[in-house]
Order: C-alpha cells, then sequence, then structure tokens
C-alpha cells in the first residue's frame, strides 16, 4: 500500500502549504519539502527490490466495470522516473523558496506544485492506462496553473492557455489511441498490455492506435511540430521551467514511449514516425536555440532539442538505442534543470535574462559562473561530463542506423550535436566570458547560498556522474533499460573506446564545428536574421481565433442575453425533435387497459383545469395568479390520493403549502401586478409555442400511460423486499430511507446548500447599501388594523404542541404507513410558520433555541452517521438493519436504523425550510415593519 | 382516466412555459412552479395509473409503482428548495437593480464583464 501512499502524498499534502503559509516562509517550503520528502525516502524503501529485478505491484479496483483499476506498480523506469521527480522536486522546492519574491503567493505556489507532482508520479506509477490518462490530464490542469503562476502577466496567461490547448488536444488523441490498445489487448491494465506484442504489432488497429498515442507524446515533450508551446511556456516563474520544462512534464512524453516501447516499438512504422521526428526535432530545435537572445528561451529550445535526441533514440527501437535514451534522461534531468536555475539567478542578480546585456559575469559572479560552466560543458558533451557519455553513446548508434542512406543519420545527428555545442559556448561565452561592462540593470553580484545549493548539488551530479558512470548511473540504467526493454540489460559506459569508433570523430567534428559557430556568429545571426521564418505564435493564433470567434457566434445567436429567446430556442429544439422521432415510428394506438372515469377525479380534473387555464389571462395581478398556482397544487394532492399515492399526497399538500407561504412573503418585496408589456403577437406568438409543448407533452403522457413499460420495471423487487429486507411496509419509504438511502442522503444535502445560498444572498443583500435604502422605502401596503389578531394568536399557540404531536406519529410510522421523515419535517416546519404568521418573526425568534442551520448540520451528520455507522460492522455504508422488540406494556414494535436516518432528513427538512422563510423575514425587517414585544400583540399599529 | 390526467399535464405545461416567457421575474417563477407539477405529474404516471393499490404491503393483492413515487416524493422537496433559491435571487434582483425585468437592457450585449 505504501506505494499508492507516494502516489497520494504530493496531492494530500497540497492542502498543507496554503494552511502552513501563515506559520511563514520558511515553515511552508519545509511543510511541502516533508511532504515531497517522505515520499521520496518511502520510494527509496522499494529501491532494492526493484534493484533486484522485482516489480512491486498494489492495486484497488475502482471501476472494475469499464476496466478502470487504481492499479500501481514500481518497475526500474518508475523508479527512474519517480526518483527524478521527487528528487529534483525537493531541490526545486529548496530553490522557489528563495526565488519567489515577497509579493509572490508562495502558498499557492507550492500548493499546485504537489498538485503537479502527484500527477507526474502517478503517470510513472500508473499500471492501468485509464488511470494514467487521468494523471496525464491532471499534469496538464496542474502545469496550467504553474505556467501562469504570474497572473499579472498577459505572456504568462497566453502560454498557459497555448501549453494547455497544445497538450491537453494531444492528451485526447492519446486517449482515443489508449482505448484502441486497451481493447485489442483486452485489457487496460500495462501490465497485461505489455506482454501482447505480437498480438498488438499484428492488429489492423495497430497503427491508429500507434498514431493517436505519439500525438499525446510528441505534444506533451514539445517535438517537432508541436514544439512551439514550450517556448511560449517559459513565463512561467523559473523554478516552474526548471521542474516542468527540464525534468519532468516534458519528459512524459518520452517516459510514454520508453513504456509503451514494448509492445509498439520495432517496427517500421514506429521507426519511420518516432526517429524522424525526433531526428528533425533535434537539429531544428538546436538551430533555433543558438539565435535566441533570451537565456530561458535558449534553454528552452536546447531542451527541445534534447528531448527530440532522446525522441530519435527510442525510435530506433534497438535495445542497445534505448538504453542510450534511458542515460540522456538522467544527464539531461541533471544538467539543464541546474541550467534553468542558473538563469533564474542571474535574471534575479541582473534583471534581464537577454544574452547580449550579459556577458563578464564571470568575475563577478564566480559561483554560478563555476556551476554553470559545469552544466554547460556537460550539455554540449565535453569529457569527461556527463552529457559527453550520453552523447557518445547516442552518436554511435546514430552511426550504425540505416536512415535512407546508410550515412545519413550519422550526418544529421553529428550535425545536431555540433549545434548544441554551438549554444552552450554561446551561453556561456556571451553570458559570462568576456570583459565585465558598466551598463547592467543592476550591478551583479552572487546569491546566497539558499539560491545556489540546488543547481550547485546537481552540478556535483553532473560531475560525478561523468567521472564514475560505473558506479553511480549504471545500475540505475540497467534497471530502466530493463524495464524499458523487457529484457535483462547490463551497460558499460566508457569514457575511451578507442579511435576505430566512428563516435570519437563525430564528436571531435561537433566541438570543433561548434567552436567555428561560436567564432563566426556574428556572420550567422546575420543570416539568420535576413532569412524568414515563421512565427509559431501568429499561426497557433490564426488557427485558434477563428475558432473561437466561430463559437462566440454560434453562442452569442443561442443566448443574446435574452431568457425568453433561449427557453423558447430549447423548447422548439426539444419540439422539433420529438416530431422528428415521433414521425420516424409507427402510430399504432397503445393496448393498455383504460380506466374508467371516476367523477370525482372528473370534478377536479375540471377545477384544475379552469384554474390552470385562467392563469395566463389573470396572471399580470400577482396575488390571483398565486391563489391560482395554489390551487392547481392543492388539487394536484388528491389526486394523488386517488391514484394510489398516499405519500405524495401528504407531501405535495405540506410543499404546497410552504411554497405560497414563500412566494406571499417574496410578493410583500416584488411590485404586486405585472406590467403589460408584451405586445399581442408576441403573446400569441408565446401562446403557440406554449401551446405546441403541451399537446406534445400531453400526447406523450397518453402514449405512454396507453402502454406497458418497455422495459420490466425493477419495483417488483422493490416490493417483495420491502418488508423482509428493509422491515418496512410502506414500499415508497423503504425505497426512500433504504434501498435509495444514498440518493436521499445526496437530496437533502441538496437541500440543505439551497437553503444556505438562500441565507447566504440575503445577508449579502442587507449588507448591500442601495437595497437597504430601497426596503426601507417600499411603499406600505394598506395593512388591516388588527395586526396580530387575538383568535389566531391562540389558536396557532393551542396547534403548535398537537400539530407537533401528528408530526411525531407520521415520523414513527412512516415506515410502514405513508408519512416519513419528509413529511414530518413539513408539518413541523408549517406548525412553526403558523407562529410566524400569527404573532410575527421576532416574537417567534425570540424564543426559539436552536438556530437554523445547527438544524440542518444535525440532520446531515445523524443521516452520516446512519451511513457509517454500518462500518464498525463491516457493513457498506447506510447499509440498514431492524429488529422487533417487544416491551410490555406495548405492543410488539419494530427499532430500524433506517429510522434514524429518516430522523436526519426530518431534521434536515425543517431546517431548510425554516432558514429559507427567515431568511425573507428578516428582510422584511428592514421595511419598517414594527416588531412586537409583547406576548399578545393585540392592538391595532395604527 | 389516462386522457384526463394527459390533458392536466399538457395544460400545465403550456400554462408553465408560456409564463416563463413573460418578462418579469415573478410570472417566470410561477412558470417554472407549473412546469414543475407538470414534471412531477409525468414522472408518477411513468408508474402507470392504478386506483386502489397503494404500494403498502399487506394491504391487497396488487400494488402501484413504488419507484415513481419515491423519486417524486423527493423532486416535489426538491422543487421547493429550487423555488425558493430563484425567488431570493430574484428579490435581490429587484431591491439592487430596483426593476424585476428578466432581460438584459437594450444595448447590453450580454457580455457583462468583458
Amino acid at each position: 500500500m505504501s506505494l499508492a501512499l507516494i502516489a497520494v502524498l504530493p496531492f494530500l499534502g497540497a492542502l498543507l502549504p496554503g494552511l502552513v503559509i501563515r506559520a511563514g516562509r520558511n515553515a511552508c517550503a519545509l511543510a511541502t519539502g516533508a511532504v515531497t520528502g517522505l515520499a521520496f525516502l518511502l520510494l527509496v524503501s522499494h529501491a532494492p527490490a526493484v534493484l533486484r529485478g522485482e516489480v512491486i505491484q498494489t492495486g484497488i479496483d475502482w471501476l472494475p466495470a469499464l476496466g478502470l483499476n487504481a492499479n500501481l506498480f514500481l518497475d526500474g523506469l518508475g523508479l527512474l522516473f519517480a526518483g527524478l521527480i521527487l528528487g529534483i522536486g525537493l531541490l526545486i522546492i529548496l530553490y522557489a523558496r528563495f526565488y519567489l519574491a515577497k509579493a509572490d503567493p508562495m502558498g499557492q505556489f507550492y500548493s499546485y506544485l504537489l498538485l503537479f507532482q502527484g500527477a507526474m508520479v502517478g503517470i510513472v506509477l500508473s499500471d492501468n492506462i485509464l488511470l494514467l490518462l487521468v494523471f496525464w490530464e491532471l499534469t496538464s490542469l496542474s502545469s496550467f496553473l504553474l505556467i501562469g503562476y504570474w497572473k499579472h502577466l498577459p505572456e504568462g496567461r497566453q502560454g498557459a492557455r497555448m501549453a494547455l490547448a497544445v497538450t491537453g488536444g494531444g492528451g485526447l488523441a492519446m486517449i482515443a489511441g489508449m482505448l484502441i490498445l486497451g481493447n485489442i489487448a483486452g485489457s487496460y491494465d500495462l501490465t497485461v498490455i505489455l506482454v501482447q506484442k505480437d498480438l498488438i504489432q499484428s492488429s489492423d488497429w495497430y497503427l491508429p492506435a500507434l498514431i493517436l498515442i505519439l500525438l499525446g507524446a510528441f505534444t506533451k515533450s514539445a517535438q517537432f511540430p508541436f514544439h512551439f508551446w514550450l517556448p511560449h511556456a517559459m513565463a512561467a516563474p523559473t523554478p516552474v521551467s526548471a521542474y516542468l520544462h527540464s525534468a519532468t512534464m516534458v519528459k512524459a512524453g518520452l517516459f510514454l514511449m520508453a513504456r509503451m516501447w514494448p509492445v509498439l516499438a520495432g517496427t517500421p512504422e514506429w521507426f519511420w514516425i518516432v526517429s524522424t521526428t525526433g531526428l528533425i526535432t533535434m537539429v531544428m530545435a538546436a538551430k533555433i536555440a543558438l539565435f535566441k537572445d533570451d537565456l530561458k528561451a535558449l534553454l528552452a529550445f536546447s531542451t527541445v532539442s534534447h528531448l527530440g535526441l532522446v525522441t530519435m533514440l527510442l525510435g530506433f527501437g534497438t535495445k542497445a538505442a534505448a538504453t542510450v535514451a534511458v542515460f540522456h534522461i538522467i544527464n539531461h534531468a541533471t544538467f539543464k534543470a541546474t541550467l534553468f536555475m542558473t538563469a533564474g539567478i542571474v535574471d534575479h542578480a541582473v534583471h534581464t535574462r537577454d544574452i547580449t546585456r550579459l556577458g563578464g559575469l564571470r568575475r563577478l559572479m564566480p559561483i554560478t559562473f563555476g556551476i554553470a560552466l559545469l552544466a554547460s560543458l556537460s550539455m554540449a558533451g565535453i569529457p569527461p561530463l556527463n552529457g559527453f557519455l550520453s552523447k557518445e553513446l547516442m552518436l554511435e548508434e546514430a552511426a550504425h542506423t540505416i536512415w535512407i542512406t546508410p550515412w545519413a543519420m550519422g550526418v544529421l545527428a553529428t550535425i545536431g550535436a555540433l549545434l548544441s555545442v554551438a549554444y552552450s559556448f554561446r551561453f556561456l561565452a556571451h553570458g559570462f566570458l568576456g570583459p565585465v561592462r558598466q551598463d547592467y540593470p543592476q550591478k551583479p553580484h552572487d546569491p546566497g547560498f539558499g539560491l545556489w545549493a540546488a543547481p550547485g548539488l546537481l552540478a556535483v551530479l553532473v560531475v560525478v556522474i561523468g567521472l564514475f558512470p560505473m558506479a553511480t548511473a549504471a545500475w540505475l540504467v540497467d534497471v530502466a533499460a530493463s524495464a524499458v526493454t523487457a529484457s535483462p540489460v547490463q551497460v558499460h559506459i566508457a569514457h575511451w573506446h578507442g579511435l576505430s569508433v566512428p563516435a570519437l570523430w563525430m564528436s571531435l567534428a561537433a566541438i570543433g564545428g561548434g567552436l567555428v559557430c561560436l567564432g563566426a556568429y556574428p556572420r550567422l545571426r546575420a543570416i539568420w536574421n535576413a532569412a524568414p521564418r515563421p512565427d509559431a505564435k501568429r499561426i497557433f493564433d490564426g488557427i485558434v481565433e477563428p475558432l473561437a470567434a466561430l463559437s462566440r457566434l454560434v453562442t452569442d445567436g443561442l443566448h443574446n442575453g435574452s431568457f425568453g429567446r433561449a427557453v423558447v430556442l430549447a423548447v422548439l429544439a426539444i419540439a422539433g425533435a420529438a416530431l422528428w422521432a415521433f414521425l420516424g415510428g409507427s402510430h399504432a394506438p397503445g393496448t393498455r387497459a383504460v380506466l374508467p372515469a371516476d367523477p370525482i377525479v372528473t370534478g377536479i380534473w375540471a377545477i384544475l383545469m379552469i384554474a390552470a387555464l385562467a392563469t395566463p389571462f389573470l396572471h399580470r395581478s400577482r396575488i390571483t395568479a398565486l391563489i391560482l398556482t395554489g390551487v392547481v397544487g392543492l388539487l394536484i394532492a388528491p389526486l394523488f390520493m386517488l391514484f394510489s399515492a398516499p405519500d405524495l399526497a401528504l407531501t405535495q399538500v405540506s410543499v404546497e403549502v410552504v411554497t405560497i407561504l414563500l412566494m406571499l412573503l417574496a410578493l410583500h418585496f416584488l411590485p404586486k401586478d405585472t406590467p403589460a408589456e408584451s405586445p399581442l403577437p408576441r403573446r400569441v406568438r408565446d401562446g403557440v409555442i406554449a401551446g405546441i409543448a403541451g399537446v406534445g407533452i400531453g400526447a406523450l403522457a397518453y402514449a405512454m400511460m396507453t402502454r406497458g413499460p418497455a422495459f420490466t420495471p425493477i419495483s417488483a423487487f422493490h416490493l417483495a423486499q420491502s418488508k423482509p429486507g428493509a422491515g418496512g411496509t410502506n414500499a415508497v419509504n423503504t425505497i426512500i430511507v433504504d434501498f435509495r438511502g444514498y440518493d436521499t442522503f445526496g437530496e437533502i444535502i441538496v437541500l440543505g446548500i439551497a437553503a444556505l445560498i438562500i441565507y447566504a444572498l440575503s445577508e449579502s443583500l442587507l449588507r448591500n447599501a442601495e437595497v437597504t435604502r430601497r426596503l426601507a422605502a417600499q411603499p406600505r401596503e394598506r395593512e388591516s388594523g388588527d395586526r396580530h389578531p387575538m383568535m389566531l394568536v391562540v389558536s396557532t399557540r393551542v396547534l403548535l404542541p398537537m400539530a407537533m404531536m401528528v408530526g411525531v406519529y407520521i415520523y414513527l410510522r412512516g415506515h410502514n404507513l405513508p408519512g416519513g421523515g419528509f413529511v414530518a419535517g413539513l408539518i413541523f416546519a408549517i406548525a412553526y410558520l403558523m407562529q410566524y404568521i400569527a404573532s410575527g418573526y421576532e416574537w417567534s425568534q425570540a424564543r426559539q433555541r436552536f438556530d437554523h442551520h445547527v438544524l440542518i448540520g444535525w440532520g446531515v451528520l445523524i443521516a452520516s452517521l446512519a451511513g457509517v455507522g454500518p462500518w464498525f460492522f463491516g457493513l457498506p455504508f447506510l447499509t440498514s438493519g431492524y429488529q422487533y422488540v417487544d416491551l410490555w406494556p406495548l405492543e410488539e414494535f419494530e427499532l430500524a436504523s433506517a429510522a434514524i436516518f429518516d430522523l436526519g432528513v426530518f431534521l434536515c427538512v425543517l431546517g431548510a425550510v425554516l432558514l429559507t422563510l427567515a431568511s425573507l423575514s428578516r428582510l422584511a425587517l428592514r421595511t419598517g415593519e414594527r416588531a412586537s414585544t409583547r406576548a399578545y400583540d393585540t392592538e391595532g399599529h395604527r | 382516466m389516462e386522457a384526463l390526467l394527459a390533458s392536466v399535464i399538457g395544460l400545465l405545461t403550456a400554462v408553465g412555459i408560456y409564463l416563463m416567457l413573460r418578462l418579469r421575474t415573478f410570472p417566470v417563477i410561477l412558470g417554472l412552479t407549473f412546469l414543475s407539477y407538470a414534471v412531477n405529474i409525468f414522472i408518477f404516471v411513468s408508474g402507470r395509473l392504478a386506483v386502489n393499490a397503494a404500494p403498502i404491503i399487506g394491504t391487497g393483492d396488487t400494488y402501484a409503482d413504488p419507484l415513481p413515487q419515491a423519486l417524486v416524493l423527493t423532486a416535489i422537496v426538491i422543487s421547493f428548495g429550487m423555488t425558493a433559491v430563484i425567488m431570493i435571487m430574484a428579490i435581490g434582483g429587484y431591491l439592487s437593480s430596483g426593476h424585476d425585468r428578466i432581460d438584459l437592457d437594450a444595448g447590453d450585449d450580454g457580455e457583462a464583464g468583458q
């Protein structure tokens, strides 16, 4: 399980920084570091087993029906990547502590960082490709937050958006590819997929799956032609660039290709697509990097170039090349993260990253220079640093690979290496060497230890891995490459392979050529500046902006701010779809026997129809409209009663009473009449549209009622199990509190939230000066002289305990006879509301002991307790039980755990209804309503 | 009796939509209430009509379908909550703007905040 903990820790830890930031920035960084450090230690504790060649697995079924299981596994490749993510993550946390300015919200930064870290760890540990996709999208989202961290910078926001659009789009393609792959393999578990190479590669769907998955990998790893987003993402704070864009996120694409290597690689399609893309990316990005003046842009394109290199190696499809790819991933992470952090230090110290304004920093920032020197020499591939080792191996592989002609690959790889040397040297020469200048934006100086500690440590790694590769890196390369190639790998890394090795001469040519490029830089630059080149951002905007304009056109056409227009369009669209479906079907009349008309039903029907029909004509007088609505609502209750739904009848009556009271209260604040502002044609149009909808729904209802159900209803189960299973004879109640208790649980929470929204809204209204002014200026209606009529006051107070007794009775019998928590809550609410009506809000409020909010809270809490309780008996959430109790002198009665749940429902409903009406009443007090103070405030107030 | 219920559903729907197409908040809310009635009855009758067959075990030989009833019971309560939320929004809108029209004023392109 500790494997799952590694992936979960960063997510849980993401809550910490926001809390701990109150204790200061050091505490915040420390807390974040502790989370990552703990995850790292957990990982290390698994390392010995993985190094022995074991694969550690853990998992829980999440949605087994979809094949989506939260299965994790740790093999050599996962160990390498998780180690990089967590290890470099620790260094970045340290670096960011000293990098971020005082004004930057640090808690937010660390929270985002941990979210991202969790998502990355999730990707590399996933054993299920659907789970992997979830984490994949999470990295896109969390990196969006990190890139756009400096929200005030438009480049930051645009860069974040572009990165999200490109990587998110690729992610969508990858989902399709993974689904195809899972379909071929018959499982979504990687450990199953990875052993089915022959099946997958012989499938007709291999090529589509390959292309779609590669789209995801190429966009994420900024491979040509999707390389353009990475430089724009450099608007992010430098710790983000160092973390996401050198060490982790852009490597997710590489990870995926390495992960899928055993089943996808080795075919001609794989070779041509992957190695060609990698080669083009490597050479082209290196060329662009040479001509970039922004230090971070230079590093960004060099990153793209090195990612291309690794992609190319993976594309070769040979075991040796894949091993070199793994080695270069390690080396690149060390020297590139170092260089990014160095660029950040320079930016911090000199207040510019423009290389043309730098130079001569060697003397002013000796420590920074030392670190940058080691890292950039490694990037250039100068012996004996680690970059040299993997570059040499890469050139060797390229020299032996036949791509179009036997020599083309070798030549192009050498050109790539040459350009890499050139820009690495330019980074050093133009940034640090040369004379000290007088015109720096700010006088440069070395930073404090905190800022250079992290890059310094990585620079030490660069040297140590370079000097002792067999001792420091080979074992990790062995296990990771064994996992990538699904066969045991024993790598031998050496500095000297003899004079007959082509790589030596290629390497020498690259270094010589690089030096020549640097010497001739001004001339090359002139050629570069003169040459036309496409601006990727303009092309991207050119594609995205028309699409955005199109969607805006559609949206504005549908929603121009007129509610009526939206309703009309929706009604017509639904009616059109229904008509289309109707015309396509058969039109035989229903065969189900019809019930004969009953005089009582017909009578109710007649009144209901008249009241409903009158409403549109009389609605402008709002009181009249409300009364008609009340008539309709109350008449629906006996209909429910007559058609065998006593529970519904009870609920409908009580809700109707509460609703009408609410609306009456609301009408107190609103105009009492609706002005006649629609012209006749518009009213006719609305009538026709409403008529179409009404006829359609009515016909549909008739058609449904005169036919039997298309599928056998599942109700038979509920009826049969109501008594033996749930211990109650009222099948409706047992469904609510037992069979579908979880739904009800959600519903009472929704109801509670609705009441809280109403409270919050009325609260904010009361704070608004404009609103309170308008409230105080409300025109006073003519009021009854008898403000709190004696008869009403006395009778409602007498009724209160009786109503409550009825409520308790209804609640208690609910499990077996019509009633239950919903109805009981409403009856209690009405009993209280009667007091509000008769004696006034203030009077009732002063005598109320419980807050309405508290009732809602208790309701949800008790319902949750009823849900959690069964856990202690090893049963699932909300399992109910019952027991018959024989207690003399009472008759035998039943104790059901569902009654506890129903009590929660009861309290929640009661609290929600009272809170709603109390919120409105509080507004009313501001209209100059005079509060009654005495027990019987009976005298007229005017 | 199926025809009676179907006509009730149809009429309540029509009245509800007609009121929702008015230009002021109060009739729109009433319209929504009518529409809720119609929808609730519609869901209820999807269990088909039955008389003297309340789903109380032991009271008869056949029982009405209890499932739509349970759905509608909670729906009735939830529609109260929904109506109440919209009502307070309508009141807030009226008190803060001084009118209770639902549509944006002419000239306002409907993209507030851009």
